[in-house]
């Protein structure tokens, strides 16, 4: 028990200086970690959000919206499939009763005349094949079925698949992250932490100081631009009497712009959308006061916006982003390089944030703020500071206590709860894991827990001390009875690590793991590595009698 | 010459006290029960959804003063606390807001529960409006914590389903590494624990969050802990002292185990005073759940798993076959 072979010494040895290799990066400055050469492991220990500061925030994707969008633009895609077409010789079929149900996910018609029941499926069967909605089939994989079409007593129902309801969520959440990480990392180099969570969620982790305020506006909004004709036909007096014809909407100005402007009636359907706008910039306002915005369309967008302006020399339009006005100009001569300017009375900070939105495109579907938990960096500096002197306070006073309470064993006990550390922080460094203030808590708590190993083994070479053993065969039967017990208790605690973890949320989480892995390297340390030390006094000196 | 807490050979008749105990175990468990059901948990945020925002000043703030600003917002119930850390020698408040409830769609498009989950937003956008007002700009805001009603209720049911996966988990392993008298003994100690642990927060009102979860959780691994030490010892005297009398074996694996068991608590106690009075305000209601868990850990180890096994009667034949299952020594 108390022999150890060389080649155990020397893995023990490595598994030491692994932990103190890996562990070192911690203690290095930035430029020293550069330096050093390609074999030396550089990865750290990062440091949580609540012990660096930042924001936390997990937001929904309201993916139930997407879904509904596909189908609304399924039902136009219907409707055009009923109309005639000359080229494929295809004739008109009349349907009644063309609705949509929220809660089944499904769209279903009447064709009018009985007779054209088959025809009617056939065409739906040919338009949901596959390839909807620009290119679904390949999204979903060979065979996949965006949607499945049923009968119920003359009329057609149309259902959307499990599948690819699932594959558009995913697609939104997908494609959200990107916008996201558009708006809150433009330049790419910080940083932010954009993760799904779960099938309609969003977890985003930024470090810093930044005011989560300003990242929460620049998030939450969805960022859809669109330039609308205005139509002068509509007076105020029929807005307010709600005589707005079809295909028209009421559209109010933004707060910063018009103070207390009337909102202006528009066409429904937009001249170009923000997808075609290739870029946008804030800076100065040409024309003296305030900020303005510049964009540039792409090469479609540029067409749109030219034959528009040059057939609507004086007229009014406006540029619209999330549903509000942002600016209402008259056009004064053809718009043909592609390229314009948002004026309005915008301050520095809102032209810029205007113009990040649309640079970043419009977000698929909204996102809901459903937690945040930000922390200042003078906080997060206090925590650090909080922690580590809890940390080193409590280490010293167990390292006492143990000393006082068995002398040169607890001094060995004492090297294992230091080599312990080193472990927790060489496996931690090494798994780039996180470290929170509860996590700083858990490696507080694992040192006061650590020891009990030891203590079990050297109550256990006291009791066969006192039953007149020899000291070498009384440590013998001390550190092979213990283990027993040391193994029960440290998996019972690495059970409630592992459940911890499930639930946790991010500090929680950082809780869990600093526990789970000192469990680990406890046992290695308190059982294994006191042996050596205990085994290479006993066999060497061989006392006759044992201080314990 | 070492100190010792508990002298060499101690003979202490545990499972004599074990009617004294019960009486005491019950009272508690009787009185936690009432104080969950009258008094009720302090749930934080975590749970109960809602606002927290922290801020310090140059100069003191006056809770007064903060407490009629936010209180102006129309927000429901508002809490103001004045914290003094130990590491930061400047005072801090903190606001608590509880959580908004939308009563009706406002007949927009914005479906309820989006409404609901905004407006959490919004309060906590008001009361850092009303604090920057009423203290300037050169106020400091240290922290803010928003938790909507679907956040809150996800994490109660994660943090009530974690306690009792725990406990099953822990109840099965006992299963397997003893025999199911033993397992038996060891769930009434756990769930002994966690029942007192709440009880104590009822009592207290302490502010239950979900750190205290991760607290329980680990006090359900630590008062395991302490149970399977004794319960181990129990087993090795029941093969070694095949004749003796139950009780007596009991007694005797306690005292064997006493110097253990009490040396552990008080490293464990050791590490965890240091946290709670170096640690900080952010770590204070937990590491307060874990100095009282590890004592009813330690007392449940004692005076409750033990004693139990001469409810239920454990097996005393523990020949060759039960042998083998005792694990080697790598």
């Amino acid at each position: 028990m108390l022999q150890f072979t060389k080649l155990q010494v020397i893995g023990i040895a490595i598994l030491v200086s692994l932990g103190i290799l890996f562990s070192a990066p911690n203690f290095l400055s930035e430029d020293a970690r550069d330096n050093l050469p390609g074999f030396v492991p550089k990865t750290k220990i990062n440091l949580g959000l609540d012990l660096q500061g930042g924001s936390y925030l997990l937001l929904g994707v309201d993916t139930d919206k997407v879904i509904d969008d596909r189908l609304r633009s399924l039902m136009s895609d219907i409707r055009r499939e009923m109309r005639p077409n000359r080229a494929t010789d295809r004739e008109r079929i009349s349907i009644d009763n063309l609705t949509f149900d929220e809660d089944a996910n499904r769209v279903s018609f009447r064709p009018r005349e009985a007779s054209d029941f088959n025809a009617a499926r056939d065409r739906i069967r040919d338009l949901t094949r596959g390839g909807l909605g620009g290119g679904l089939g390949g999204g979903l994989g060979i065979g996949a079925r965006p949607y499945v079409v049923s009968e119920d007593g003359g009329r057609i129902l149309v259902t959307i698949t499990q599948e690819a309801e699932r594959y558009y969520s995913t697609e939104a959440v997908r494609d959200s992250i990107e916008v996201v990480r558009r708006r809150i990392d433009p330049a790419g180099n910080r940083e932010v932490s954009i993760q799904p969570q779960g099938i309609d969620r969003i977890v985003v982790q930024v470090p810093g100081d930044d005011d989560p305020e300003a990242l929460k506006a620049i998030i939450n909004r969805t960022g859809q631009l669109s330039f609308h004709r205005h139509d002068p036909t509509v007076g105020p007096t029929d807005v307010a009497n709600g005589l707005v014809p079809p295909g028209r909407m009421v559209v109010p100005f933004a707060e910063f712009e018009g103070s207390g402007a009337p909102p202006l009636v528009l066409h429904e359907d937009a001249e170009v959308t923000g997808d075609m706008v290739e870029t946008a910039s804030a800076g100065p306002n040409a024309d003296g006061g305030g900020f303005q915005i510049n964009f540039a369309f792409d090469s479609r967008g540029a067409r749109r916006f030219a034959d528009y302006t040059r057939n609507n020399i004086g007229a009014v339009f406006a540029i619209v982003l999330d549903g509000e006005i942002i600016s209402a100009p008259t056009i004064q001569s053809a718009i043909t390089q592609g390229s314009g300017r948002i004026t309005g009375s915008f301050s520095a900070l809102e032209a810029a944030q205007t113009a990040l939105l649309i640079r970043s495109g419009a977000l698929p579907a909204e996102l809901t703020t459903l937690e945040q938990r930000s922390v200042g960096a003078q906080l997060g500096a206090d925590s650090v500071r909080a922690g580590a002197l809890a940390l080193i306070i409590g280490f010293v006073a167990v390292i006492i206590y143990m000393v006082i309470s068995y002398g040169r064993f607890g001094i060995y006990a004492d090297f294992a709860l230091i080599a312990n550390v080193v472990l927790i922080a060489g496996m931690l460094s090494l798994m780039g894991s996180t470290l929170t203030l509860p996590g700083i808590a858990g490696i507080v708590l694992t040192i006061g827990m650590a020891v009990d190993a030891n203590v079990l083994i050297f109550e256990r070479i006291r009791e066969e001390l006192r039953n007149g053993k020899a000291p070498i065969n009384a440590a013998e039967l001390g550190y092979q009875k213990a283990w027993s017990a040391i193994l029960d208790a440290n998996v019972t605690t690495f059970l409630a690590a592992l459940i911890m973890f499930q639930l946790g949320a991010g500090p929680v989480r950082g809780f869990a793991i600093t526990l789970a892995v000192g469990v680990v390297t406890s046992v290695f340390t308190a059982y294994v590595l006191t042996r050596l030390f205990a085994g290479g006094y006993l066999l060497s000196k061989r006392p006759q009698a044992l201080a314990l | 010459m070492f100190l010792k807490l508990v002298p060499d050979q101690t003979d202490i008749k545990f499972t004599r006290m074990r009617f004294t105990a019960m009486i005491l175990s019950i009272a508690l468990l009787i009185g936690s029960v009432i104080a969950l059901f009258t008094l009720g948990l302090n749930f934080g945020i975590d749970f109960r959804g809602g606002v927290t925002i922290e801020v310090t000043d140059s100069e003191p703030i006056d809770p007064g003063a903060v407490r009629s600003v936010v209180g102006e917002l129309g927000l429901g119930n508002v809490n103001v606390q004045s914290i003094q850390d130990f590491a930061g020698s400047d005072e801090a408040i903190v606001v608590f807001v509880e959580q908004q409830s939308v009563s009706e769609d406002d007949g927009t498009d914005i479906d309820l529960g989006t409404a609901n989950e905004n407006a959490q937003q919004a309060a906590a956008t008001q009361v850092q409006d009303a604090l920057r007002n009423l203290l300037g700009d050169d106020m400091e805001i240290r922290k803010v914590d928003v938790v909507g009603p679907t956040v809150s209720g996800e994490l109660i049911r994660k943090g009530v389903t974690a306690v009792i996966l725990a406990v099953m988990m822990m109840l099965i392993y006992i299963w397997f590494r003893f025999e199911w008298q033993f397992s038996v003994g060891a769930i009434i100690a756990l769930v002994h624990d966690v029942v007192i642990t709440l009880g104590m927060f009822a009592v207290t009102q302490l502010k239950f969050e979900l750190a205290i979860i991760a607290a329980i959780l680990t006090i359900v691994g630590y008062s395991m802990n302490d149970t399977v030490v004794v319960y181990d010892r129990v087993r090795e005297n029941l093969r070694k002292y095949k004749k003796k009398l139950l009780e007596d074996v009991l007694d005797l694996s306690v005292n064997e185990t006493l110097s253990r068991t009490v040396m552990t608590s008080v490293t464990t106690l050791l590490a965890l005073f240091s946290l709670a009075v170096f640690g900080g305000e952010v770590l204070r209601g937990f590491t307060l759940a874990m100095i009282w868990g590890v004592l009813i850990g330690t007392y449940s180890s004692i005076f409750v798993a033990s004693p139990f096994l001469l409810a239920t009667g454990v097996k005393r034949d523990w020949s060759a076959a039960a042998a083998a299952e005792q694990p080697a020594a790598p």
